[in-house]
């Protein structure tokens, strides 16, 4: 430095590491189903919330300003970007994220089987992101059709795949919704409409 | 046993990131302090001043480091990584910014707080003073050389290299016919979802460090950090954890947070995790592809190149830590599949006060491409002969393998292509496109009103560049088989491939063999992942460690069966008498005897131990040899290996807007022996996504005062699934490359280099003027449009 303020060297035990001096608020969450308290700053994003004060890290954060769609949660069953949500916003809400989706015994869920079968993730990092804006697409619209199905995943960003395979792993999402409700109904049993 | 090799199996690693479970960087470390940095907002000035004083009493800071505070190496600039004796004015960045900036972004100061709200908030209240200085944005203006980056660099030029087989100007000049082109390509970037991000923990009991970085090498880190901190090698762990896509970007190391943040968290006792984020990746990571380039070219009547002359001009940023590399590769690579006659290529790299410039995807390779492709497309222009016709007359024949350009390539070793067979490609192509009766849909489309174009564009691509990589081995006594190797995975599908390698080499399921890639406790050697090289170096060594495994097993089976090496097997994890199912014995149960014991462990283990029998004229462990089933091997090619493809496409643009959409991709590729060819494809339909983007979408708009002004994915359009074709269709040649013992060749960045090239082919074809820039957005071709007065026909469909 030409001139000036001497450079700060400054360790730990100069300053000492104290707790934020912020207000923090209560947030109340059903996340996956467990009623989890969290005490955040009001400026907390959900995203890191979600992230760094539950710890459930399967939620990825891409862009931090709403663009690339990885870290997509679902907030009362509507997917939304948790990064542009403060948590205290979502006080009271129903979140679903990536770690909630497979069935409770284990079972991948369609959405997630569908990915597996169709090589629909590379490095999958976006991947959470995807899978959380097809559960709740397919919910509203069991059967896409292969534009709808590209409609679905309009607002998410992938580098690594070119999206031909998450297309094909939203119709092979449905199909597979499609058999294990078929499934589900004890009267009607039939096979598994296998499909490659 | 079913062969894993070729079978496009579903890929291993995808039930936990299905699930959530992934461990990226940004993931580990909840206890660790952030660390958040002041970057230059100038492209180019002194620092005169940096008041610290305003942040101090925020709530959780930790530390606050200047370049004053650096010790020893620290202070000292990075690495220049890959030397070269042309690069004559190397200059690389220091971790902090001693007492100039070179670009926007450039890291300056270093906050460590205890959460990064806090360390931005710090940040955020230190000022720093500058003195503005004259920033050279841009190729024109590094050119010109009015302003300097380096004051130490004259004409900015980093490094200046001349390559040449025979006398191109001569046969230029009694050529038959000659052309002149001036083409340019504008930057991108790699891009991943996931920045850079570094976590270290300082052990303060074993006084060892342990690193995780989301890098392309993590051997190339744990020997840079350590040289900075004057650490022995053997006291730093570095693991790459899942890694959330790398392009090329994160081959560069260390990056100065990768030196900072392992310092501060030796100094503090504590861990230290930086996360970059969104725009801290667009102006402090790196981008690559801007290229000027100036060709001569004399061909014969039938359209053959007799002398070709290739002056280029490379934008390289403020550093050259990564050295010659990229536009090494431009000059050889730009051959592509073709022999011309005489061949000279001079390029000169230079300093722009821009962020660095590294290889990303394809490294030099889409500007290569480009330049030949647009060269072949004047030449058939110029004789009106068919495209694919011009093309054909240059190839290398598949009777000249191996052939030898008489150059040198990026590797240090001369430019041989190893196999390939281009004319059965460009057969194939054709045909998948229907290149040969395009003619009459354009004219049907012409008709009405719609202007469609085919374009096509070849290319090769020198794959799996040495040194080397190793891998490691070993049966453990469950049967289970581990493999390591060095290199790093940034969602190739290494853990699948790999382990369809060691299954089948060893004669196991592939449930039992597991991955481990990129972790030095694991394998210290390695290299790194760039350069389409981890399934041919790693893939080659897993084969090689794997045989070596099976052999030791063989001979330790052979022994308990009192049977013959040679007449033994091993199918589905039994070593057997070859054809008799009921002779076998474990594989876990064969490490168990490979492993001398004086105390058993469990029941299988009691069969080793030293009162069990064995031989008492000989020692337990035969001289020369050791216990355990492991194979632990390294591959160290000659040379590259050249894999080759071509890609075709048709375009249509809008007559009014100027828009261009695509209707068909074609892709025929050859990457030798495919390992799986699910994941082949996954690699190849990424790449031509990133294609259409560097060929359609995107480019890095800097202002003249070095402002990145899309440093944002709301204005730098990587492309959505709108914007990618619906359909890509791909076929495959294989020509095995005689280098490796598996016959592949790598695959990883093939997709993406035509991209620019093949557009730019089809937008002239649709057009009927030559497109000479690259990427080109409607607005672009609208003006093109009006300058060349072909707007006629605007509002007449």
């Amino acid at each position: 430095m030409a001139s000036g303020e001497p450079a700060a060297a400054a360790a730990a035990q100069d300053f000492g590491i104290t707790q934020p001096a912020e207000e923090l608020h209560d947030v109340r969450l059903i996340v996956n189903g467990a009623a989890r308290n969290v005490r955040v700053p009001a400026r907390r994003l959900l995203s890191d919330c979600i992230r760094h004060d539950l710890a459930l890290t399967g939620t990825h954060v891409g862009c931090e300003h709403g663009v690339c769609g990885a870290c997509t949660v679902l907030i009362d069953g509507v997917a939304a970007r948790s990064c542009l949500m403060l948590a205290v916003t979502a006080d009271g809400a129903r979140i679903t994220t990536v770690e909630g989706l497979a069935e409770p015994d284990g079972t991948l869920s369609p959405v997630q089987q569908a990915f597996a079968d169709c090589h629909g993730l590379q490095c999958g990092f976006c991947t959470p992101g995807f899978l959380t804006t097809i559960t709740a697409a397919l919910a509203d619209n069991p059967e896409p059709s292969q534009d709808e199905a590209r409609e679905i995943i309009g607002g998410n960003l992938c580098r690594c795949t070119g999206y031909q395979n998450i297309v094909r792993a939203v119709l092979r999402a449905a199909q597979l919704q499609r058999d294990r409700a078929a499934s589900d109904r004890p009267a009607a049993r039939e096979p598994q409409a296998g499909q490659a | 046993m079913t062969a894993m090799f070729g079978e496009p199996i579903a890929r291993l690693e995808d039930d936990r990131l299905l699930r959530g479970n992934g461990a990226y960087l940004d993931d580990l470390g909840h206890d660790a302090l952030a660390a958040a940095f002041v970057r230059s907002p100038h492209a180019h000035a002194r620092v005169l001043d940096i008041d610290v004083s305003g942040a101090l009493d925020v709530a959780g800071l930790a530390a606050i480091y200047t370049y004053e505070d650096l010790p020893g190496r620290l202070a000292e600039p990075l690495p220049l990584l890959i030397p070269h004796p042309a690069l004559t004015h190397g200059r690389t960045g220091y971790p902090l910014a001693a007492d100039e900036v070179n670009y926007v972004g450039e890291p300056v100061v270093m906050v460590v707080a205890a959460d990064r709200y806090l360390a931005e908030d710090a940040a955020e209240r230190i000022v720093v003073t500058y003195q503005p200085l004259p920033p050279v944005v841009g190729l024109d203006a590094a050119r010109s050389a009015e302003h300097l980056v380096h004051p130490d660099v004259p004409g900015n030029v980093a490094g200046h290299l001349v390559q040449s087989n025979g006398d191109a100007a001569a046969a230029i000049a009694a050529a038959p016919h000659s052309l002149e082109l001036d083409l340019f390509i504008e930057r991108s970037a790699s891009t991943p979802l996931e920045g850079r991000g570094v976590l270290a923990r300082w052990d303060t009991e074993a006084r060892r460090l342990r690193i995780w970085t989301s890098t392309q090498t993590s051997t190339g880190v744990r020997a840079a950090v350590a040289a900075k901190l004057d650490l022995a090698l053997a006291d730093v762990d570095v693991i790459t954890p899942d890694v959330g896509g790398g392009f090329g970007v994160k081959i560069v190391h260390p990056w100065p947070e990768e030196v900072l943040v392992p310092w501060a968290a030796r100094l503090l006792g504590q861990p230290v995790k930086f996360t970059e984020d969104r725009r801290e990746h667009f102006i402090s990571s790196a981008h690559e592809r801007g290229q000027q380039h100036q060709v001569r070219v004399g061909f014969a009547d039938d359209g053959r190149i007799l002398g070709l002359d290739v002056r280029f001009w490379h934008d390289n940023g403020a550093y050259i830590p990564y050295g010659l590399i990229v536009p090494i590769v431009t000059s050889t690579q730009l051959l592509g599949p073709y022999k011309p006659g005489a061949y000279r290529v001079e390029f000169s790299s230079l300093y722009t006060n821009t962020v660095i410039v590294t290889p990303y995807r394809g490294a030099g390779r889409p500007q290569g491409a480009f330049v030949m492709e647009r060269t072949m497309d004047a030449i058939a222009a110029a004789l009106r002969l068919d495209r694919a016709t011009v093309r054909e007359r240059n190839f290398i024949a598949p009777e000249e393998m191996p052939y030898d350009h008489g150059l040198i390539f990026q590797d240090g070793r001369p430019l041989i292509y190893d196999s390939g067979d281009y004319p059965a490609v460009l057969a194939k192509l054709k045909k998948l496109i229907g290149w040969d009766s395009f003619g009459a849909v354009q004219a049907a489309a012409r008709s009405q009103g719609r202007r469609l174009g085919i374009g096509l564009a070849c290319y090769v691509e020198g794959t799996g560049v040495g040194p080397y990589e190793g891998a490691h081995v070993v049966v453990e006594t469950s049967g289970k088989v581990k493999v390591a190797t060095g290199l790093t995975s940034q969602g190739q599908g290494h853990q699948t491939v790999f382990a369809q390698i060691a299954a089948d080499e060893l004669g196991v399921p592939i449930a039992d063999v597991e991955v481990v890639t990129g972790d030095t406790r694991r394998f210290g050697y390695a290299v790194g992942t760039f350069a389409s090289r981890a399934a041919v170096m790693s893939g080659s060594a897993v084969a090689l460690a794997a045989r070596a495994a099976k052999a030791k097993a063989i001979r330790v089976a052979a022994a308990a069966l009192e049977a013959s090496a040679d007449d033994l097997e091993i199918v589905d994890g039994v070593v057997r008498v070859k054809g008799d199912p009921g002779s076998g014995i474990a594989l876990g149960t064969v490490a168990v005897l490979s492993n001398p014991l004086r105390y058993a462990f469990d029941e299988a283990a009691m069969a080793a131990t030293q009162f069990a029998g064995g031989d008492i004229a000989k020692p337990p462990v035969a001289e020369g040899d050791e216990p355990g089933i492991e194979g632990r091997e390294f591959f160290s090619p000659l040379r590259s290996t050249f894999a080759s493809g071509m890609h075709a496409a048709i375009v249509e643009t809008d007559p009014e807007t100027a828009e261009v959409k695509i209707l068909r991709y074609c892709v025929v590729h050859d990457c030798g022996t495919l390992i799986n060819p699910r994941i082949v494809e996954g690699q190849i339909q990424g790449g031509v996504a990133q294609g259409v983007a560097g060929a359609l979408y995107e480019r890095m708009a800097y202002d003249e005062a070095g402002q990145l002004q899309n440093a944002s994915f709301m204005d730098f359009l990587m492309p959505y699934v709108s914007e990618v074709p619906e359909n890509i269709e791909i076929d495959h040649l294989q020509t095995p490359s005689p280098l490796n013992p598996l016959g592949i060749k790598g695959a990883g960045e093939a997709g993406v280099i035509p991209g620019a090239a093949l557009f730019a082919s089809a937008i002239s074809d649709a057009e009927g003027f030559p497109i000479t820039a690259m990427p080109i957005s409607p607005s672009d071709l609208f003006e093109l449009r009006r300058q060349l007065n072909t707007g006629a026909e605007q509002g007449t469909v």
